[in-house]
């Protein structure tokens, strides 16, 4: 058997003359923990309510596990455990009452359905609120009881639709790390437009952005993709910018600020090639006082808002609703550096992508 | 058919988890108790077929609020989305939440029962009758229910479904009946054969006419079509 578990083919969803989804094929393979990635409103839950057969798209298909969602939407749903956005849950109900619900609609038997209870319980950590009202239940708690529904029948395939928007930074590490438990043994896509929860979790990533995948691989690879900028203090001086820009290897030099009898700038190479040591020499040969040297890489967020906000910059009609979009992901991406700052702080071996070597922060971030 | 079943009894304690089934049994019941009696005595004849006038009546705004939530307060939380992503057909969650809801009304049917029982201990009830206007109630209710499943369908709203179906019963139940006299010629015969009393009174009287009943089964049977048909129309909107 093939051990591709998700293939599609020109999804498109059109509602009226919006296409929320445009021509989107991919495939995921088996073990495979992949993350769709995008600003809100990109299409990334339109595509999962296709892929779990809650709406149809406007043209294309898809396959689950073989199973294509047009010709045999219930074995394609049979091989996913999905987890909506938002986790809508009853909440009159005990989560035990619940789990045996779901169960019992995943066809378990009696038997059945008391293993599987028992060992969802037991992956997912609901034990101690087992008897309890899901509506009195944490935001993270209900994310435990939702997954532990889209697990009840082990499934192959598990779809979770941001899964961890609204928690807070202790709960998401645990869904993470659950996330990454059950990726061992399933192919797993989650939707986030959460950067650092991609780094952590997938060894995948699809960005989609005004319904358009536009990228496609694995978080280090795309922020290998981002361009190398060198940061100079120095003492004013006339002939500062003239200096570095004729160092081999340069493309361009920019005055970024001026202040109090000290220039910044800021130096786009050519290449990846290290010119800490011949923007030095540089300076020292312009007789240039240099304060400060820092070489820096841009990370997976400014590769993220490059291929989200510039996908579409050139339709003139819709680069207003880009404006937002980018303001959103930047507003999601402040949120978000906080929050692998606390993540960070707690997980000292976490790597990062910023590859800052310099004895000071940047100018940019003393702004 | 398993899936049906599994909706309807998750739907069935839903009902008893929350207030909608006290309150559904309590108007029945309280309607019939009060309206019931005092005209009994007066006729002094043991008959009940005015209880299922009154049951008529109580359905018409107790079955609005027993389907206003069954897929609106679904669509507005967002369980709907997970229901319909199980390996289940949207006839089945039609059917299913369709059952929970008649079952609830043969609860509260049953729960009128001692009010025949205490007509028989007082004088010479004639059963017949009585089997058969519970017939008839059963079977318009489930109409009127049918009808309020549809326009649950329709929106996430449930005091907007509530009201639609609200208005709908009481034309269908009450106002055609009572505009009945005021026409005449075929408008006449059209109100009375679209008028849900016209059709309960033989079964009330004890005359099981298959016209009534196809009746009542076709209302019944349209309006959870286009339930089913509302609910799938999501894949295309």
């Amino acid at each position: 058997m093939s051990d591709v578990m998700i293939a599609a083919r020109g999804l498109t969803k059109r509602y009226g003359p919006h296409r929320a989804l445009d021509k989107a094929s991919f495939e995921v393979k088996k073990g495979e923990i992949v993350g769709f990635l995008g600003p809100n409103g990109a299409g990334k839950s339109t595509t999962m309510k296709i892929l779990t057969c809650y709406i149809a798209p406007s043209e294309g298909t898809a396959t689950i596990k073989g199973a294509d969602i047009w010709d045999d939407p219930i074995a394609a749903r049979a091989a996913i455990g999905y987890l909506p956005e938002s986790t809508p849950l009853y909440g009159e109900m005990l989560v035990a009452e619940y789990l045996e619900f779901m169960g019992e609609m995943r066809g378990l038997d009696r038997d059945g359905l008391r293993k599987a209870i028992r060992r969802v319980v037991e992956e997912c950590g609901i034990g101690s609120f087992y008897a309890q009202e899901i509506r009195t239940l944490s935001k993270g708690q209900k994310q435990r009881v939702g997954l532990a529904q889209a697990l009840i029948h082990e499934p192959p395939i598990l779809i979770l639709d941001e899964p961890m928007s609204g928690l807070d930074p202790n709960q998401a590490t645990e869904i993470r790390e659950l996330i990454r438990r059950l990726g061992k043994e399933r192919t797993v896509i989650l939707s986030t437009h959460n950067l650092s929860e991609v780094r952590l979790t997938c060894q995948r990533v699809l960005i989609i952005s005004k319904g358009k995948l536009v990228a496609d691989d694995t978080p280090e690879a795309l922020a290998a993709r981002g361009r190398t900028r060198y940061t100079l203090v120095v003492k004013s001086a006339k002939n500062a910018r003239d200096a570095f820009a004729r160092v081999k290897g340069v493309d361009s030099v920019r005055v970024r600020d001026e202040r109090a009898g000290e220039t910044t700038l800021e130096v786009l190479p050519t290449s990846k090639d290290d010119l800490r040591a011949a923007l030095f020499q540089a300076a020292v040969e312009a007789k240039l006082t240099l304060l400060e040297l820092e070489r820096r890489s841009e990370n997976l967020e400014v590769i993220f808002r490059e291929l989200t906000v510039d996908a579409g910059a050139a339709d003139a009609d819709e680069a207003r609703d880009e404006d937002d979009d980018a303001s959103r992901a930047r507003g999601e991406e402040d949120d978000e550096r906080e929050e692998e700052r606390e993540e960070r702080a707690g997980e000292p071996s976490g790597a990062s992508d910023d590859e800052a070597e310099g004895a000071k922060p940047s100018a940019e971030e003393e702004e | 058919m398993r899936n049906t079943i599994t909706i309807a009894s998750r739907q069935f304690r839903s009902y008893f988890n929350g207030p909608v089934a006290y309150v559904v049994l309590c108007v029945l019941l309280g309607v019939i108790g009060v309206f019931f009696w005092p005209p009994f005595f007066l006729a002094g004849r043991a008959s009940v077929r005015q209880m299922f006038t009154l049951v008529a009546y109580a359905v018409t705004f107790a079955g609005p609020a027993l389907t206003m939530g069954l897929l609106a307060e679904e669509k507005r939380s967002g369980t709907l989305e997970l229901l319909i992503t199980m390996p289940v057909r949207e006839a089945e969650v039609i059917v299913g939440k369709f059952l929970a809801a008649l079952g609830l009304w043969a609860v509260g049917l049953l729960a009128s029962l001692p009010i025949p029982l205490a007509v028989a201990s007082l004088g010479n009830l004639d059963w017949g009758p009585v089997w058969a206007g519970y017939f008839g109630v059963f079977l318009l209710g489930s109409a009127v229910l049918a009808i309020g499943l549809a326009f649950s369908s329709f929106t996430d709203n449930q005091i907007v479904a509530f009201f639609l179906t609200l208005t709908t019963a009481f034309v269908l139940v009450l106002l055609l009946g009572w505009m009945t006299p005021f026409f005449g010629g075929s408008v006449a015969t059209i109100a009375d054969f679209l008028s849900f009393m016209s059709h309960l009174e033989s079964l009330a009287r004890g005359v099981i006419d298959t016209r009534d009943v196809i009746y009542f089964l076709s209302v019944t049977g349209f309006a959870l079509m286009v339930a089913f048909r509302a609910l799938e129309s999501r894949r295309w909107s």
